[in-house]
């Protein structure tokens, strides 16, 4: 290893080598990271992936630092992939073209590469979170978030009008507003046991509020999400998806009957044969729904 | 503005035969009434020659000014009102010029009481003779009235007031007629090409949608092939020149041989190729005798595209797209596009599958049929299907 011009690293720097991960799906665009980080001595690269399915696997084995991950990939995409991680490392975004997810970075300031980018600005990228690193390692040591606080941010207009406060999370914040592009609309990604699973849309019966989780009822069970239900309420198709109470949301292909059951409430009956609450708001609201 | 049909030739002409007709049957019929053919002659041009340049003012106004809703009452009007004019005018014109020549004919006969109108005179006519029996001159009629010109003409107003509304009714009518038809046509001209320009523009843009990811991921690629591998590069380089510079000079008119399609698909197939490197393969298969027939530009590289999309992003394996060209029945070329995707997340709508829409969309403007594209699922293979008649 030789010690070559490194305009990166300041001379004194951690001797402990900085571990790295590539994921994308496309071997030529691992290709090009891996020559722009060879000049980066202390930087290692532990794996490269080319899905979200060995992503997830990997970072949870080696612990990366941080990982450059694109956003196009098979099966699950980088943001749903970044969902499923319990405590995701630091992100690098590297992608081609996706307005939703540009728009994404853009409002929370997680640095990102557009394909196809040049040294000048990939260096850019890496000492802005080589810097941030070592200051974070002169103060107080924690988890290394290549962000800093989001106080500048506004969160998207369709936040703005809900009551719930946005997550603190940068990270969150970004796949909130990522989960509005139009493929992340028809599925929800889960993972269930040591398993991921990707659900369709049209096979949730309802969601229910279990805590600081959501249980999605479907087909073939139920599953958790680490969500709120405006989160839901807000990503899903609001012709599709109703919140009937403050803990359900449900599909109204589903519905078959609509009880009435105490006194304003009701009682919505699936075609599985549940029974959903529905409140004296959410009664209206489905009633707009369903054109009734 | 519409042209007038009399600067048609050939409506002149059918103009100016139907004007000889008339004068030639009023001459005659005056000199059945007993008149001198020079009198009769003088009369029918002078009258026949108002009606005429009234006619032509009326085709001519009406280019200007066609009545939309009251014009049948237009009509009516304008016509009585013409009439009435023309006969003035002639009596203005014929009475002092053939008086006193009509005079000396008429002085020739016996001369009698020109006052009384009903009976008639071999000579003249009164009004009151058939006319089926004029051009005879009467024989039996004891009493031949000498008329002078202006008491003839006096006495056939009615009959000439009549004749004249009929030719200038006519032409209204006629007019009315062409100049409405006129419009009509010039309106669905100008929708025709309204229409055809909208669907024009429709479908070049349909046809310019060349995904962006596509564009910038192959960029991408040839910048890390830049440093290890110039040469790989550099052929890159040249087959997305080659693919882009056909995307763009395709007009929509020029259909192509399907051997050209299938190379420019194969250029698209090579890029995506070094994008992802093991994962992709295709298998194209064409029938010899399919090589040549015609379909539109660039129809099938979206196609190919979709399903490169959705069998490489719907499974982590390896992906083969199979392309199949061949002749059906009823002079098509039927192009089938497989691709595997995984049923278990992903639900392609029966009909017009993923992204496929644009292309039925395109089709139903080239074809103006529904049924050309059609998707069909068997396991884990996605099939498209697309038919493209033949021009004979």
């Amino acid at each position: 290893m030789t010690q070559v011009n490194n305009p990166a690293t300041p001379a004194n720097t951690t001797t402990t080598p900085v571990k790295i991960i590539l994921i994308d799906d496309e071997p030529l665009a691992r290709m090009i990271v891996r020559e722009y980080l060879q000049s980066y001595p202390q930087i290692e690269i532990v794996q490269e992936c080319s899905d979200g399915f060995e992503g997830i696997k990997a970072i949870q084995q080696l612990h990366p630092d941080l990982i450059f991950l694109d956003i196009q990939m098979p099966k699950i995409n980088g943001f749903e992939m970044l969902e499923l991680v319990e405590q995701p490392p630091a992100v690098i975004f590297t992608t081609a073209f996706d307005e939703y997810a540009i728009r994404a970075f853009e409002t929370h300031a997680v640095d990102y590469l557009l394909k196809p980018f040049n040294k000048e600005r990939f260096d850019k990228a890496l000492r802005k979170w080589l810097d941030q690193r070592a200051a974070k390692t002169t103060n107080a040591p924690s988890r290394s978030t290549n962000t800093p606080n989001p106080t500048t941010q506004s969160p998207s207009s369709k936040q703005d009008q809900q009551t719930h406060t946005p997550p603190a999370d940068p990270t969150m914040a970004l796949l909130e507003t990522a989960a509005q592009s139009p493929t992340q609309q028809q599925r929800i990604v889960v993972k269930t046991g040591g398993k991921i699973k990707i659900i369709p849309l049209e096979d949730i019966h309802y969601l229910e509020a279990a805590d600081d989780y959501v249980k999605i009822h479907t087909h073939s069970g139920a599953f958790l999400k680490n969500r709120t239900m405006s989160y839901f309420e807000q990503t899903l198709d609001p012709t599709q998806f109703v919140r009937t109470h403050r803990s359900y949301i449900l599909n109204i292909s589903q519905v078959t009957r609509i009880d009435p059951y105490e006194k304003d409430s009701h009682l919505c009956i699936l075609q599985s044969g549940a029974q959903v609450p529905v409140s004296k708001a959410g009664y209206v609201k489905l009633k707009q729904v369903l054109g009734l | 503005m519409a042209k007038s049909p009399l600067s048609t030739a050939k409506f002149l002409l059918i103009f100016i035969s139907w004007w000889a007709i008339w004068a030639i049957l009023q001459i005659s019929l005056l000199i059945g009434f007993g008149l001198p053919l020079s009198t009769a002659i003088t009369d029918s041009l002078v009258s026949n020659t108002l009606v005429a340049l009234c006619c032509g003012f009326i085709s001519n106004n009406m280019q200007y000014y066609l009545p939309k809703k009251e014009r049948y009452w237009y009509i009516l009007f304008i016509s009585l009102g013409l009439s009435g004019i023309i006969l003035l005018a002639c009596k203005a014109i014929l009475v002092p010029l053939l008086n006193d020549h009509i005079g000396t004919l008429t002085g020739g006969g016996l001369p009698g009481s020109g006052t009384t109108p009903g009976i008639p005179g071999p000579t003249t006519d009164t009004g009151s003779v058939l006319p089926g029996t004029s051009g005879i001159p009467r024989t039996g009629g004891g009493i031949l009235p000498t008329l002078d010109y202006s008491q003839f003409f006096s006495r056939s107003w009615a009959v000439r007031y009549d004749i004249v509304f009929l030719q200038v009714g006519c032409m209204s009518i006629l007019s009315v007629l062409w100049y409405s038809t006129e419009e009509e046509h010039e309106n669905r001209q100008r929708r025709n090409d309204a229409e055809r320009l909208s669907k024009e523009a429709e479908l070049f843009k349909l046809r310019q949608q060349l995904a962006p990811h596509f564009l910038f991921n192959s960029l991408n690629s040839i910048s890390a092939l830049i440093g290890s591998q110039p040469e790989q590069a550099r052929k890159m380089i040249q087959q997305l020149s080659d693919f882009l510079r056909n995307n763009l000079k395709k007009e929509e008119q020029q259909w192509v041989p399907l051997s050209e399609e299938l190379q420019y698909l194969e250029l698209y197939l090579d890029i995506e190729k070094v994008r992802f490197g093991h994962r992709l393969s295709t298998q194209i298969t064409c029938e010899e005798e399919c090589l040549g027939l015609r379909l539109p530009p660039m129809l099938l590289q979206p196609i190919v595209e979709n399903a490169i999309k959705f069998g490489l992003y719907d499974t982590t394996d390896a992906v083969t797209i199979t392309i199949q060209a061949r002749k059906v029945e009823g002079s098509y070329v039927r192009i089938d596009v497989t691709n595997p995707f995984d049923p278990e997340t992903s639900r392609p709508k029966k009909g017009t599958g993923f992204g496929l829409s644009s292309i039925q969309r395109r089709l139903y403007l080239l074809f103006a049929r529904p049924d050309l594209l059609e998707t069909h699922i068997d396991n884990n293979l996605f099939t498209t299907t697309v038919k493209i008649p033949q021009q004979q």
